[in-house]
């Protein structure tokens, strides 16, 4: 009965390591000497944070695409608004010490002659509204779409295309500066959360931590969804959409609350990305970044929860290191991987490394549709 | 302002001339030893005196005048001119000038600005009586701008001999104009002459009716008012026509950028991400054509864009049917993965482009047929934009032809309609699916030649169309060519209606809300194939 256990052996490891990361960098950071060959620089502790945060979004897209089938390509609007609300209590946190010396308003606002806070903007000075407000609204979002796209019964191709048109038309409406977000400047400029300044390595230490105790969280709530009665009917409209509505279940009632809980923990991941990057800005929206969140989960193995992460840091670590050395190839590197990794381990890296072990264990959840082909599938496209 | 007042002087004389009855010869030579001092005033007595007798050949004198082409005898003081073909012409007359007058020192009549604003004011005064009736009828409609009531007496002997439909209309439109504001005209009059300005419709006619002094009789008044609306009302109408016609443009440009969509996405069921790419291809193909052509075929250079259709097409299609054989084969009947392996084909090709032709916009030239625009019912359209309309129904109705009429058509549409059975009936699939998707690949290339004339041709020139695409391709039902046609033209005409209340940014987010919620109503889109499979 391993196949109900919440924690199998390599979410074992996979909470072993992301726990014992949460506490190591912060101690190696803070707390060894610089010159130690183990001390972990200033600037590398916000950036493993951004790979954690970008783990959790994985994490996210992962329990939609490879557990229900789902294939948002408007995951980085919710991750977007999460991190949205995070940053609009960072601006309020700046009080008075901004450009224009305001105590209310944030300097996009004075810039653009406003008078007043907009009544959107009210709450944001406290830092658990903010929380809320970045849960919240990405999960209202989602909860709306998918209460109209799931009971139409928009599904496949038709469902990715309108979550990539959602996420343009958010994009089009931050980048307006009457929309008082900032317009295509975004926010900025931050000072200090709850207290501290962010420019304090404890503080981003801490945020460090935090992150990676949140990945932990997620994938425990994940794994908790997947494992239970609940991820077993998910994994059957994954497999065969129709047969599990013949047989009497609601399927856009579980497909909707996997999308929502999914855009709930894209948008933690959003707010705890904000403060290490110190900006958000509404090409966070772009449609680009959306699919580029998908092939994270692509590459380290879809529908593994585990691999989704591991597939964050992976892509994000070779961006960084490409995009320092070999600029110019990295649109190369990147597509190559899209193409490559569908066509040759359509398993991600997880299921290939699984794969060569050969281990065949029974706890493993049945792999996603096309690794091996539901019998109702169709053979033919565009039926 | 100093322009006008010499337009007045000069119209004013003018008409006393034309009052006077026919200039007597002595006048004409009065005026016209005027020219012959080399002294600027003189020379502006000279033409108010030109204009006064109303010389018969007194036009002729001007534009060489303007022309820098009058000269003069110092010795004989004797006027001459050069007409245009350089042959020496007496100016009191027009005929030939005798030979000895050929080889002696001609001096030229100098002309400063302030004389060149007299030349044009006294020019304007002949064409009223010019032999050409365009001329008379664009000389009426100077006067109509202007409605220099001087020139009434002038307006009325020119209607009184005019012959012309069209120039008649113009003289009295221009005099409607002057009697309008005229104080001392019955008021009758008055009222029926701001109907004849309304009719007029332009924002002349618009300036006239609305200036009126403020002791004009009421019932004038009211006359103009109704002028003025009924003017404002053709605006606003003439408003909806050019945002449906920039409507249809803006659909056209979406359509020939969905309509390989539609082939490929919509008939084969492949999501192709890199369909923007294709365009830009097509693009690039079209740029390096017109430079080959430059550099090596100058003569072909107002073909060139006529050559780079078959072009784009053919490397457009080349590199989608070398993407289908490499990766899509491999992925058929897995929508998803396609979706990110052609994405991955995507990037490659934008970052191939920028490697080859550098990140900068590279500048195709629009043929000197394409350039300029024409008015239509007040609305003024570029023809390139007419162009591509034309181009965009020409490619949809040539690519409906070759589905419905062609054996390659049959055999996509039975590979489409059920793969297994038509490779039964001995349809060789994969050569099928590389065709169509070769197809598909090269109209979006044909895409690329027609949007490098209004777009910036950039490695990211199909990232800008591909979200709108597909939603036109979903919109309008896959598998639907007709579909895809009612979707662009349709989207693209509310998004040039909105703009104007919401804005360019606003309109399109709304539009955009409205398909999502269109697609939640009907998910299959406008034209939805009927089909019995439960799932797609």
């Amino acid at each position: 009965m391993s196949r109900y256990r919440l924690i199998d052996g390599a979410g074992l490891i996979f909470l072993a390591i992301v726990l014992a990361l949460a506490v190591l960098v912060p101690a190696s950071n803070l707390w060894l000497a610089p010159d130690s060959a183990l001390h972990i620089p200033d600037y590398l502790v916000p950036l493993l944070g951004k790979y954690l945060a970008f783990a959790l979004l994985a994490l996210a897209l992962d329990l939609v695409w490879g557990y229900c089938g789902i294939l948002s390509l408007g995951h980085g609007a919710f991750f977007a608004l999460g991190g949205y609300a995070m940053g609009m209590y960072l601006m309020r946190q700046i009080g008075s010490r901004g450009v224009y010396g305001n105590l209310v308003l944030p300097d996009f606002m004075v810039f653009l002659n406003w008078q007043e806070l907009p009544w959107f903007w009210l709450g944001f000075d406290h830092f658990w509204f903010a929380c809320l407000v970045a849960i919240a609204v990405p999960g209202l979002l989602a909860f709306g779409f998918g209460w109209l796209a799931f009971r139409s019964r928009v599904t496949g191709v038709y469902l990715s295309i309108i979550t990539q048109a959602m996420t343009f038309a958010l994009m089009l409406a931050f980048f307006r500066n009457d929309m008082g977000f900032g317009g295509n400047n975004g926010l900025t400029d931050f000072k200090e959360i709850v207290g501290y300044p962010l420019q304090w390595a404890e503080t981003r230490a801490a945020l460090f931590a935090a992150t990676a105790v949140a990945l932990a969280l997620g994938y425990l709530l994940a794994r908790w969804v997947v494992t239970s009665k609940l991820g077993k009917v998910v994994v059957a409209v994954r497999d065969a959409e129709s047969r599990t509505r013949f047989i009497g279940y609601r399927v856009e009632n579980y497909k909707l609350v996997v999308f929502t809980l999914s855009a709930m923990i894209a948008g933690v991941a959003g707010a705890l990305y904000v403060p290490q990057v110190g900006i958000i800005n509404p090409s966070e929206f772009a449609p680009a970044n959306s699919i580029e969140a998908v092939i994270w989960v692509a590459v380290g193995g879809r529908g593994t929860l585990v691999g989704a992460a591991l597939g964050a840091v992976i892509v994000n670590a070779g961006k960084t290191w490409f995009t320092g050395a070999l600029p110019s190839l990295w649109l190369f590197a990147l597509g190559g991987l899209f193409v490559a990794t569908t066509l040759l381990i359509p398993k991600g890296v997880v299921g290939a490394v699984t794969d060569i072990l050969g281990i065949r264990r029974k706890s493993e959840l049945p792999a996603a549709p096309g690794v091996v082909a539901p019998k109702t599938a169709p053979a033919e496209p565009a039926q | 302002m100093l322009s006008g007042l010499v337009r007045l002087i000069a119209f004013a004389a003018f008409c006393a001339a034309l009052v006077a009855g026919p200039a007597c010869a002595d006048a004409i030579d009065d005026a016209l030893s005027g020219f012959t001092t080399d002294k600027y005033d003189d020379t502006d007595k000279a033409l108010q005196g030109l204009v006064a007798t109303a010389a018969p050949n007194g036009l002729a004198v001007i534009e060489a005048l303007a022309a820098g082409r009058l000269l003069f005898d110092p010795e004989s003081k004797t006027v001459l001119y050069k007409d245009a073909s350089g042959a020496l012409k007496l100016a009191k007359t027009g005929e030939p000038a005798p030979a000895e007058l050929a080889g002696k020192p001609l001096k030229t009549v100098r002309v400063n600005n302030r004389l060149r604003r007299a030349v044009d004011a006294a020019g304007g005064a002949f064409e009223l009586r010019s032999p050409d009736a365009a001329k008379r009828a664009a000389a009426a409609r100077a006067v109509f701008k202007t409605r220099e009531s001087t020139a009434l007496p002038a307006i009325d002997h020119a209607l009184a001999d005019e012959k012309d439909a069209a120039a008649k209309k113009a003289l009295e439109q221009a005099r409607a104009a002057i009697i309008l504001g005229k104080a001392d005209a019955p008021e009758a009059e008055r009222a029926a002459a701001a109907a004849t300005v309304a009719s007029v419709a332009d924002p002349d006619a618009l300036a006239a009716l609305r200036t009126l002094p403020a002791d004009t009789p009421v019932s004038v008044k009211a006359a103009a008012e109704k002028g003025v609306a009924a003017i404002e009302r053709w605006a606003t109408v003439a408003n909806v026509i050019q945002n449906l016609v920039y409507g249809m443009s803006l659909g056209s440009v979406l359509l020939l950028a969905a309509i390989g969509l539609a082939i490929t996405f919509g008939v084969m069921g492949v999501i192709n991400m890199a369909h923007g790419e294709m365009v830009m291809i097509g693009a690039y193909a079209t740029f390096l054509t017109q430079s080959l052509i430059g550099a090596y075929l100058p003569a072909l250079n107002s073909a060139s864009l006529v050559i780079a259709i078959p072009v784009a097409f053919l490397v457009a299609g080349a590199v989608g049917a070398l993407i289908e054989r490499t990766v899509i084969r491999f992925l058929y009947g897995r929508p998803l993965e396609t979706l990110l392996a052609t994405w991955g084909v995507s990037l490659i090709l934008q970052q191939a482009v920028r490697s080859v032709f550098g990140p900068s916009n590279r500048t195709v030239q629009t043929p000197e047929w394409l350039q300029g625009s024409i008015e239509i019912l007040g609305v003024s359209l570029t023809w390139n934009r007419i162009a591509i309309i034309l181009f965009a129904l020409a490619v949809f109705f040539a690519l409906q032809l070759l589905l419905r009429r062609t054996s390659l058509g049959l055999q996509v549409r039975a590979v489409t309609q059920n793969r297994r059975m038509a490779g039964s009936m001995g349809i060789r699939t994969p050569r099928v699916d590389a065709m169509t998707f070769g197809l598909g690949s090269g109209v979006a290339g044909i895409a690329g030649v027609a949007l490098s004339q209004i777009d910036n041709v950039s490695p990211n020139l199909g990232q800008n169309y591909i979200i709108d695409s597909f939603l036109v391709v979903v919109f309008g039902g896959v598998g639907n060519l007709w579909g895809t046609l009612v979707g662009a033209l349709s989207i693209g005409v509310a998004n040039k209606l909105l703009e104007p209340f919401a804005g360019a940014v606003l309109g399109k987010i709304i539009l955009l809300i409205a398909i999502i919620l269109f697609i939640q109503k009907k998910p299959r889109g406008l034209f939805a194939l009927k089909g019995r499979a439960v799932e797609a």
